[in-house]
């Protein structure tokens, strides 16, 4: 009987072990973006392409698209793992992430792993992020450097057992993390469309719903979702329920009326203000894009 | 026990229509000014779609017709606001509205964003006539200004 006792001690090392190694956080080859020149006028593009203010500002700042923002955070995100409040990631010293390297910050927002080597929660939308290109992604961090900097303390996420396991994303990653695009398509202004919406624009982190782990439903891609908030749905925008033309969406990214001339309202208001700051071009490329998804009812 | 419930269900249906009934039929004031706002609405609406099919390309540019509708606006957008938004008339207290409370809370701010509408309508009587790239650049001046009120003023959609 002693035998059996031994072999189950030697599987319960060998499976933590395992799970020691397949939770553990991610780094970034140390050639990333190599050579590349920080860019800081392209990295404001991929800042409002990548919808940053709308949960880094402060919830009560005034949206003045004129000023700078200040990324104090604070915005929480209530769901059923607990409650999530948006970091400060001004450029303060102390408070904020002046001190991160842009490797740091390229390992935050594509692994989704802090510089002390933690695993962030999925509230974070590096599932998409990990998307843009290393070049976009050094130039945001070089944007994000020049705003202005904000002393407000970061206020820690209330989530309890065993969600509060950082070291238990690392599996969520590997389950629901996929590096590869989900539409497929040679045209190449629909790829530029894909490239915004599926990586730094992650519409589909709203318009796609999620199953009990909370991961994307890659069979139900932007074909609509309960809404986060709790309230009524967030709307399928594929071709078996959006009857929009390009055009339509075009208009609706630039001045936020949809074709009945109501304006945007809720979330999606924060989203045309982003996209509204984008080359018309790529407006046209996320229309292109949406209006090129599987039809899915 | 099967007449009793019956007539309890009868006494609630009755209550309950009483009682939305006293609530849309409250103050024959207050539900004229939310249908006076949402005619306002109306007006706004239709004259921003005329400019904008023009904007999308879906009809053709023409100076006269965008300046007429670019007034229109213009004058819709600059009603006097001391006899429409009259207080009592939010979301939930008469049908039809979904004026937010916080537009008497905060009438400073709002009078800011109404204000704001009327910025944007003036400049796109200037634009309109001017020629479809300056009708255009107009357009996210109009739709800032709708979006920058209904944001922390309009309430959901029921």
């Amino acid at each position: 009987m002693r035998w059996v006792l031994r072999v189950g001690v030697v599987l319960a090392v060998l499976a933590a072990g395992l799970g020691w190694v397949l939770t553990r956080p991610a780094s970034l080859p140390d050639t990333f973006a190599a050579g590349h020149v920080p860019d800081p006028d392209n990295g404001a593009l991929i800042f409002h392409a990548g919808g940053c203010a709308s949960c880094h500002t402060a919830p009560e700042a005034e949206t003045d698209s004129a000023a700078l923002p200040i990324l104090a955070g604070g915005l929480p995100f209530v769901t059923e793992f607990g409650t999530f409040y948006a970091p400060n990631i001004s450029p303060d010293l102390d408070q904020g992430i002046g001190e991160w390297s842009a490797q740091g910050f390229a390992r935050a927002v594509t692994l989704g792993v802090s510089p002390q080597g933690q695993h962030y929660y999925p509230a974070f939308p590096y599932a998409a992020y990990q998307r843009a290109t290393p070049g976009d992604v050094i130039d945001l961090f070089a944007y994000i450097q020049t705003l202005p900097p904000s002393e407000v303390e970061n206020r820690p996420h209330d989530v309890g057992f065993p969600f509060n396991i950082r070291r238990g994303l690392g599996l969520w990653k590997r389950l629901f993390v996929a590096e590869d695009f989900v539409v497929a398509t040679d045209n190449p202004v629909v790829q530029r469309g894909r490239y915004l919406a599926e990586g730094l624009a992650h519409c589909a982190e709203c318009h796609t719903s999620r199953n009990a782990l909370g991961g994307l439903d890659r069979t139900g891609w932007m074909a609509g979702a309960p809404n986060p908030s709790g309230k009524g749905t967030i709307p399928n925008i594929t071709p078996a329920a959006l009857e929009w033309s390009e055009a339509d969406l075009i208009a609706y990214f630039t001045s936020g009326f949809t074709p009945d001339y109501d304006s945007a309202g809720g979330e999606m208001a924060e989203v045309v203000e982003n996209l509204s700051q984008l080359p018309e071009a790529d407006r046209a490329a996320i229309a292109a894009y949406v209006k090129a998804l599987p039809a899915i009812p | 026990m099967r007449l009793s419930s019956l007539a309890m269900t009868t006494l609630g249906v009755t209550a309950v229509t009483v009682a939305a009934f006293a609530a849309s039929h409250a103050n024959p004031a207050l539900e004229g000014a939310v249908k006076a706002r949402n005619a306002q609405m109306g007006m706004i609406s239709y004259h921003t779609g005329l400019l904008g099919s023009m904007a999308k390309g879906e009809t053709p540019y023409d100076a006269a017709t965008a300046t007429a509708a670019a007034e229109n606006l213009a004058a819709a957008a600059s009603m006097n606001r001391a006899v429409l938004w009259i207080a009592g008339t939010e979301q939930g207290a008469v049908a039809g509205s979904r004026a937010k409370a916080e537009i008497w809370s905060d009438a400073a701010g709002f009078e800011e964003k109404a204000i704001g509408l009327e910025t944007a309508a003036a400049a796109m009587v200037e634009a309109a006539g001017t020629d479809l790239e300056a009708l255009r650049g107009a357009m996210k001046g109009v739709g800032d200004a709708c979006g920058a009120c209904h944001k922390p003023y309009r309430g959901p959609q029921n």
